[in-house]
């Protein structure tokens, strides 16, 4: 089993840096998701940790050794490629086999095991075909059969549901997070997808071009992001925002108004918050209710109906839109007059350089 | 009468599509069913261009003369010599260069046009360049190199006639292969080379077990493409060595160019021609039955 610490870790392409100096620790059979747009580096940073490419600068420890200049083969990782990566002319067997024949291990001993994955990963049947005859899911499978095989001291995958469909994608994350259940392997995944880091992970961390944003459990990102860009991706449907102005302070919180006179009180430490000065705040759509006695008056402008629970695209009168989220019962039409009220102590405020005000009380599940 | 415009069915239909089809079927029986027949007519007569006293229906002496003759033999060898040797010159070294030229390296744009270049220079003038230029004894660039370290040059073409052809004719071929096996081993997904990376699989290891069997489709076109046209290599021997010294570096399609037109015998080499047609037509139900076979993978 392992531990990782990477350590202002960067890489340069062309005299251009694409990963900005991260550090992070990764403990013992931890499942770490780096999450964040396409192209902010979360591939180049997980291909660094694998040795595929190499690492400009900082150090990579593994169990406490530095791993810089140590062959992808021999770090003990083993990874899911987004496109599966399965050797085309080989079947199941041997794409399973490969890794462990360069590795010396005997016949009996590599059958033995190649046996035992296929039938975990329900892939004894298949054995023989080739990936091409295979769909998606299967394929998927042995992509992650060739990387237990190896029985590696930490699992890699890059963006590996990616390529199926939604159905089949919701079960593929269910079968990953028992496989890791099961092998309690330190597992790092890199996703765009905030679902699945929010359902897979113990730890994500959020990047943006090239730099963490945040790192901590998601429920952490979800009840305390440290800035506006981590408010702003995860959670879906994504947090609305309002420009709002100080007008009180006090040891329960900061009181702001919206440009409509509307005043809520936000319990954040108000540190060095002046009164008159702008934030932005920032609040939920399942942290809006519809109700009569509501601060902030609206119009229904779009009506979503998901079911379960309906969202209501609430224009107010500066123009500005807010997704709430209500029932699925809810009866509200388009163009219907509606006032609302934002739940005080899960709205969050943000400083002029985006960063997050800090919140008086920690949400119990947050960590 | 039908009047619809649905796609045409049954007897009808099919004598319509047979008539518009056929000026370019007819076009393609004058192509090369006359030449066909007439050659086939041709190998069973008497018939030399300077005796007319020759005539008239030889039976299968022509066939008898030359499967007989001695020269016939060498020139079937020759064939099967230059057809091999530049196969495996031109897909070995091809698939080494394709290898090569994927990586990055500077100046990677250049080589590449430079390897690729001999492909575009006629057959004849290629030989020209080889055996005079190059080659020649007294005047060619090899002998002054060779002459300027103190060693006599060779004269290739007079001692190894055979396998100065095979050269040229590789030199020639060598670029085709390149460019086609360059673009297979440019379209192998990255992330399968990395995956065997991941796997332990050092360099060699990759090209036996990744690269290679990736290339196995393009080998394959290579080989059938470039033994259709090996066997009917001509321009270069007439060019370099006239197919001798003797016959030592004469094949079939220089045979039959001998027989007609130096010997004017046109019954023997219509002959020869036809054992040609034969020869080639049996080659390559084998390989289209292997390229189909490794395609249809
Ligand atoms: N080999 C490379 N050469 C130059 N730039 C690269 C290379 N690989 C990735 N990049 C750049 O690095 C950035 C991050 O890429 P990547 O890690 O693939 O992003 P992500 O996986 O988060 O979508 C991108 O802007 C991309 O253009
Ligand atoms: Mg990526």
């Amino acid at each position: 089993m392992a531990k990782l610490a990477l350590r202002d870790i960067r890489k340069t392409y062309h005299a251009e840096e694409i990963i900005k100096g991260v550090s992070l620790d990764i403990e013992d059979g931890e499942f770490v998701v780096f999450v964040g747009p396409s192209g902010c580096g979360k591939s180049t940073l997980l291909r660094m940790i694998a040795g595929l490419e190499e690492i400009s600068a900082g150090d990579l420890l593994i169990d406490g050794a530095r791993m810089n200049d140590v062959e992808p083969a021999k770090r003990g990782l083993a990874m899911v490629f987004q496109s599966y990566a399965l050797y085309p002319h080989m079947n199941v067997y041997q794409n399973m086999e490969f890794g462990l024949k360069l590795a010396g291990m005997p016949e009996a001993e590599r059958r033995r095991k190649i046996t035992e994955v296929a039938t975990t990963l329900q892939l004894d049947a298949y054995l023989k075909h080739k990936p091409g005859q295979l769909s998606g899911g299967q394929r998927q499978r042995v992509a992650i059969g060739r990387a237990i095989v190896r029985n590696p001291k930490v699992f890699l995958f890059d963006e590996p549901l990616s390529n199926l469909d939604a159905a089949l994608r919701g079960q593929m994350r269910v079968e990953l997070a028992t496989l890791h259940r099961r092998l309690g392997a330190t597992t790092i995944y890199v996703t765009h997808d905030q679902i699945e880091a929010m359902t897979m992970a113990d730890k994500i961390v959020v990047l943006q071009k090239g730099v963490v944003e945040q790192v901590g459990s998601p429920l952490e990102l979800y009840h305390h992001p440290r800035n506006l860009f981590v408010a702003r991706f995860i959670g879906s449907p994504p947090m609305n925002f309002l420009s709002v102005r100080i007008v009180g302070s006090g040891p329960d919180g900061l009181t702001v108004e919206t440009s409509q006179g509307a005043r809520i009180d936000v319990p954040v430490l108000a540190e060095s918050a002046v009164a008159g000065s702008d934030l932005t705040l920032g609040v939920r759509p399942e942290h809006i209710v519809i109700d009569a006695q509501g601060t902030v008056p609206g119009t229904i402008r779009l009506v979503e109906r998901l079911g379960a629970l309906t969202l209501l695209h609430v224009a107010l009168e500066d123009g500005s839109v807010l997704i709430v989220q209500t029932d699925g019962d809810h009866g509200g039409q388009v163009d219907a007059p509606v006032r609302l009220t934002l739940l005080s102590e899960n709205c969050h405020l943000f400083d002029a350089k985006g960063m997050a005000l800090t919140k008086l009380m920690r949400h119990r599940l947050a960590g | 009468m039908e009047t619809t415009l649905s796609p045409p069915k049954g007897k009808k239909g099919r004598t319509g599509a047979a008539l518009f089809l056929s000026p370019a079927v007819l076009i393609l029986l004058v192509w090369s069913l006359i030449p066909l027949a007439l050659t086939l007519w041709y190998s069973f007569q008497n018939y030399n261009l300077v005796d007319p006293t020759l005539s008239g229906f030889a039976g299968l002496d022509n066939y008898r003369y030359l499967l007989t003759d001695p020269d016939f033999v060498w020139a079937l060898l020759n064939t099967v010599l230059l057809v091999l040797g530049v196969l495996v010159i031109s897909v070995g070294g091809g698939v080494l260069l394709a290898v090569l030229y994927d990586q990055d390296f500077l100046g990677r744009g250049i080589a590449r046009i430079l390897v690729i270049s001999p492909f575009f220079v006629m057959p004849t003038v290629s030989a020209l360049v080889w055996k005079n230029l190059m080659l020649h004894p007294i005047y060619g660039v090899y002998s002054a190199m060779m002459r300027a370290v103190g060693l006599t040059p060779i004269d290739w073409l007079q001692h190894y006639p055979m396998q100065t052809v095979m050269m040229i004719v590789a030199w020639e071929w060598l670029p085709f292969a390149v460019l086609i096996l360059l673009t297979a081993v440019q379209s192998l997904d990255h992330e399968q080379k990395e995956a065997a990376r991941m796997d332990g699989a050092g360099p060699v290891a990759r090209f036996r077990y990744i690269i290679l069997p990736h290339l196995s489709r393009a080998i394959t076109v290579v080989i059938m493409i470039e033994t259709i046209y090996l066997l009917t290599i001509f321009a270069e021997i007439w060019v370099t060595t006239s197919g001798g010294p003797g016959v030592a570096s004469t094949n079939l399609a220089f045979l039959i160019y001998a027989r007609a037109l130096l010997q004017f015998d046109v019954g023997g080499a219509s002959a020869g021609g036809v054992i040609a047609i034969v020869i080639a037509n049996v080659i390559a139900a084998f390989l289209v039955r292997a390229v189909a076979r490794n395609l249809e993978a």
